[in-house]
């Protein structure tokens, strides 16, 4: 009770005093953020100052559907706590007085929740006064001062605090929704934000010329770039925009149904093609210039797979086609066999056959009765063949004869049948193939090859008799060739010898002729030098030629040795010349000298070389009787072989003859010859000496123009 | 006349023989003759000649066989051997060098030549240390 006596004691305050404690009180509520806390210093305050004994502050709760109390004075805190009015209960004179707006006594019986009425003690009036709102804030959010006792002073600075209270109430209550609205907001924004950051396809808001306001992540993708991107990727996505911005100018932008349209863009990560649907719906919102919300729908692989889906068709339309084209192709297969071709069912009917089958199994329009007969005597035949396969389980190929009839002439025609069981992936029997060969052919054949074998056999007996003739006759020959080559070896034998008895008789005739011109017996008559001199001549001829016949049995018989050595080309020439300086002043032809600059040493044979060289100047000498022979050394590089060429403009070879002069013992020109030599064998021999240098001699003659004779040698001869 | 230089001529074929006997003595040389083998070895051992003219194919005692004895003997070793044969065959003046001959002309041999042949092999003889053997030739 002490607390009632000190607020009984303060309501005698004075005007002054009141004043101070008015201000005490404004100062409190501008400090305070707490509407409970307010409410409470509020109520304290009329009791501290004024005769009211006991307060109620009460106020709608947060879903505005009752009316609770948030502060009290003088009154047993439990009932403070229990006290609410139902806002709905438009009768109940606190409802009353909250809707009116005007301060009213009630009476506390009779009202309340649970029928326990005002929280009040005594039966005093007691004064509702409503709390005052802001000008913005809407009628409900008022809330009730209840006073007891209601006397003038509790009016009057009931009314004072209710506006006070009432517009910090208001101004708290203002902020705390203003709160509550904002975080609100960034709540629903936060969820869309998600919602659109979730969507799977890239979205994004711009204004109507493409320039991106809000994207979701795939969006900024495509359309938005960085500084710290590569250039390639800032190329990309600036050709993106580019492209958006040019399909959002082409879409009919209108408010409605959103418009659709492909769109090509370039994927900024790899540079590949991306093929999208784009959805633009513009939105327009008041006060705001219009928007435009595009979803962009990757369709790329639904365009592989519609590509796709059409190849396939495509390829369904070729293979239909094709199989199409196999079935026509199989029928002018089996029409093209020259070989009657049946299919049968399993029951043993002819479901396929080809022309050649249907001429012996069908009748055509027309025919005659007889053709009828036959072709039923060929069904039955043929039925009773398919039926040997038809009935065996497990024979899968039958093989037999058959003799039909030939329709139309009724010749009986022998055939081999060759019948398979066409089997399903099942097993199950589906038909019969059966192919008839014409056996006439096979046996005429047969015949033919018979006659073939026996004429073959025939020839075959004559070559083996012919070969053995050959035998016989190669080995005659091979004995005549031994014995030929032994005559040969005989033959060069018998020269040998007999050029050795040729020359000693030589001797002393060349011996004593030389002597008796030496005047070694006295001095001679000039006819008796004459003489002598034509002995001592032909002596010396006679001497040449069997040199020359020791020379050819020498080769022949392989005793001829080759001595190779290095050897400069020119100085073998210039010793040839020399050697035959005599004849040439002699004649008084011209003999000329051609040696090329880069002529290399030739490896060869020396003598003999110079005796080929030797014997080609002098018949070349021989047979020229005015003008000139020249003498030429060349070296052919590209085949590394020289030649040496003798080149005279005499009395030449007739083109018959000019093979014959390298023969032993021959002369084209058969007239007596001059002194030096002339047996004809000088050609022969040197052929031979060529031909043993691995060489040849070549010769070019015009009859009465001349003769070139060409030795070619290879420039290296190899030890054989 | 001894120091005319004695020559033993050594040849079957006694046309040639005489006929290059005949010359010798026209150019100056003394002569000696053999008809074969036997004859030639007495005769050389009998006169010792300056030089030895053989005939290579002789019957009996051939000329390689009768150059090796004489080139064998002490008192013969010394006279130098021109061989003188008509086979022109490749390895007859090999044959006739290893029996021991100093020179080899093959026939025909005209007797001017057969004397520049000896005349060459007694120069040569004269200076042994500068002995030089002729190739003949045909």
């Amino acid at each position: 009770m002490g607390k009632s006596v000190a607020l009984r004691a303060s309501s005698r305050t004075s005007g002054t005093e009141l004043t101070a404690a008015r201000l005490a009180l404004v100062e409190f509520l501008l400090g305070c953020d707490d509407s409970t806390e307010c409410a409470q210093r509020a109520l304290d305050w009329l009791g501290s100052h004024t005769g009211v004994r006991q307060s109620l502050c009460l106020a709608p709760d947060a879903d505005e559907m009752r009316l609770v109390a948030v502060a009290g004075c003088g009154l047993p805190s439990a009932r403070i706590s229990r006290f609410s009015v139902d806002l709905y209960q438009r009768d109940h004179p606190l409802v009353e007085a909250l809707t009116s707006g005007e301060p009213r006594e009630v009476s506390v019986n009779g009202y309340g929740g649970g029928g326990s009425g005002l929280p009040f003690a005594g039966r005093t009036a007691v004064l509702a006064i409503p709390l005052p709102s802001d000008r913005s804030e809407s009628e409900d959010r008022r809330g009730l001062l209840l006073l007891s006792p209601a006397s003038a002073e509790a009016s009057r600075e009931g009314h004072w605090v209710a506006s006070v209270l009432g517009s910090k109430l208001a101004r708290l209550g203002a902020e705390r929704r203003l709160t509550a609205a904002r975080d609100g907001r960034e709540r629903d924004w936060a969820v869309l934000d998600s919602i659109v950051q979730a969507v799977p396809d890239p979205v994004l808001l711009t204004d109507a010329e493409g320039r991106m306001i809000v994207a979701n992540a795939r969006a900024e993708a495509l359309l938005a770039s960085s500084e710290r991107e590569s250039e390639g990727r800032r190329r990309a996505i600036a050709l993106n925009n580019m492209l958006f911005s040019a399909a959002l100018a082409g879409q009919a932008l209108d408010r409605g149904e959103p418009a659709r349209r492909e769109l090509l863009l370039v994927d900024p990560a790899d540079g590949s093609d991306l093929l999208f649907e784009l959805l633009s719906t513009v939105i327009e919102t008041a006060g705001e210039e219009r928007r435009v919300v595009s979803v962009l729908r990757n369709v790329s692989d639904l365009r592989a797979a519609t590509d796709e889906l059409e190849q396939n068709y495509r390829k369904l339309h070729l293979a239909e086609a094709e199989i199409r084209a196999e079935r026509d192709r199989l029928q002018l297969v089996i029409d093209a066999v020259a070989d009657p071709i049946l299919a049968t069912d399993p029951s043993g009917a002819i479901v396929l056959m080809n022309d050649h089958a249907e001429r012996l199994f069908t009748m055509r329009p027309g025919s005659a009765g007889d053709v009828g007969v036959r072709v039923q005597s060929n069904d039955a035949h043929f039925t009773a063949f398919v039926s040997n396969l038809l009935f065996a389980d497990e024979t899968v190929r039958y093989h037999g004869s058959l003799n039909l009839l030939e329709a139309d002439t009724g010749d009986t025609l022998p055939f081999e049948a060759i019948a398979g069981k066409v089997l399903s992936a099942q097993g199950e029997l589906v038909g019969v193939v059966t192919i008839l060969h014409d056996q006439r052919e096979a046996l005429e054949r047969q015949h033919l090859y018979d006659q073939l074998k026996r004429a073959s056999e025939e020839l075959e007996e004559k070559v083996r008799q012919a070969t053995g003739e050959l035998t016989r006759q190669n080995e005659l020959l091979r004995r005549q060739a031994l014995q030929l080559e032994h005559a040969s070896a005989l033959k060069s034998q018998f020269l040998a010898n007999m050029s050795h008895e040729f020359r000693t008789p030589l001797n002393a005739i060349l011996g004593y002729t030389s002597m008796l011109l030496q005047g070694v017996f006295g001095p001679l008559t000039d006819e008796q030098k004459k003489s002598l001199g034509r002995v001592d001549t032909s002596g010396r001829h006679l001497l040449t030629l069997i040199n020359d016949i020791l020379d050819i049995s020498r080769i022949e018989a392989g005793k001829m040795p080759v001595h190779l050595a290095e050897f400069p080309v020119p100085e073998l020439i210039a010793e040839v010349m020399a050697e035959v300086d005599p004849i040439i002043s002699r004649t008084g032809l011209t003999v000329l000298k051609e040696l090329a600059l880069d002529l290399p040493p030739l490896n060869s044979d020396r003598a003999k070389v110079k005796q080929i060289v030797l014997n080609l100047l002098t018949n070349a000498l021989k047979f020229t009787p005015a003008g000139s022979v020249t003498v030429a050394a060349a070296w052919e590089a590209n085949r590394d072989r020289l030649l040496v060429a003798v080149a005279d403009t005499g009395i030449g070879i007739a083109p018959e003859d000019q093979a014959k002069i390298f023969d032993d013992f021959s002369q084209a020109d058969n007239s007596p010859t001059r002194a030096y030599g002339g047996a004809g064998l000088g050609l022969a021999i040197s052929r031979r000496l060529a031909s043993m240098l691995g060489g040849q001699i070549r010769v070019e003659s015009a009859l009465g123009k001349g003769s070139t004779f060409t030795l070619v040698l290879p420039r290296t001869l190899h030890e054989r | 006349m001894t120091d005319q230089p004695l020559v033993l001529l050594v040849d079957d074929f006694q046309d040639n023989r005489e006929m290059y006997a005949l010359f010798l003595h026209h150019a100056g040389f003394r002569v000696a003759e053999a008809g074969n083998g036997h004859e030639a070895l007495e005769q050389a051992f009998a006169l010792v000649p300056d030089v030895i003219v053989m005939d290579l194919s002789l019957p009996g005692l051939d000329g390689w066989e009768a150059t090796r004895r004489l080139k064998r003997d002490r008192r013969t070793r010394h006279i130098p051997v021109l061989a003188l044969t008509s086979h022109a065959l490749e390895g007859f003046s090999e044959g006739a060098r290893a029996a021991g001959c100093d020179g080899f002309v093959t026939k025909p041999c005209l007797p001017e030549q057969l004397v520049a042949e000896i005349h060459a092999l007694l120069d040569g003889a004269r200076k042994p240390e500068s002995r030089t053997s002729t190739q003949g030739g045909s």
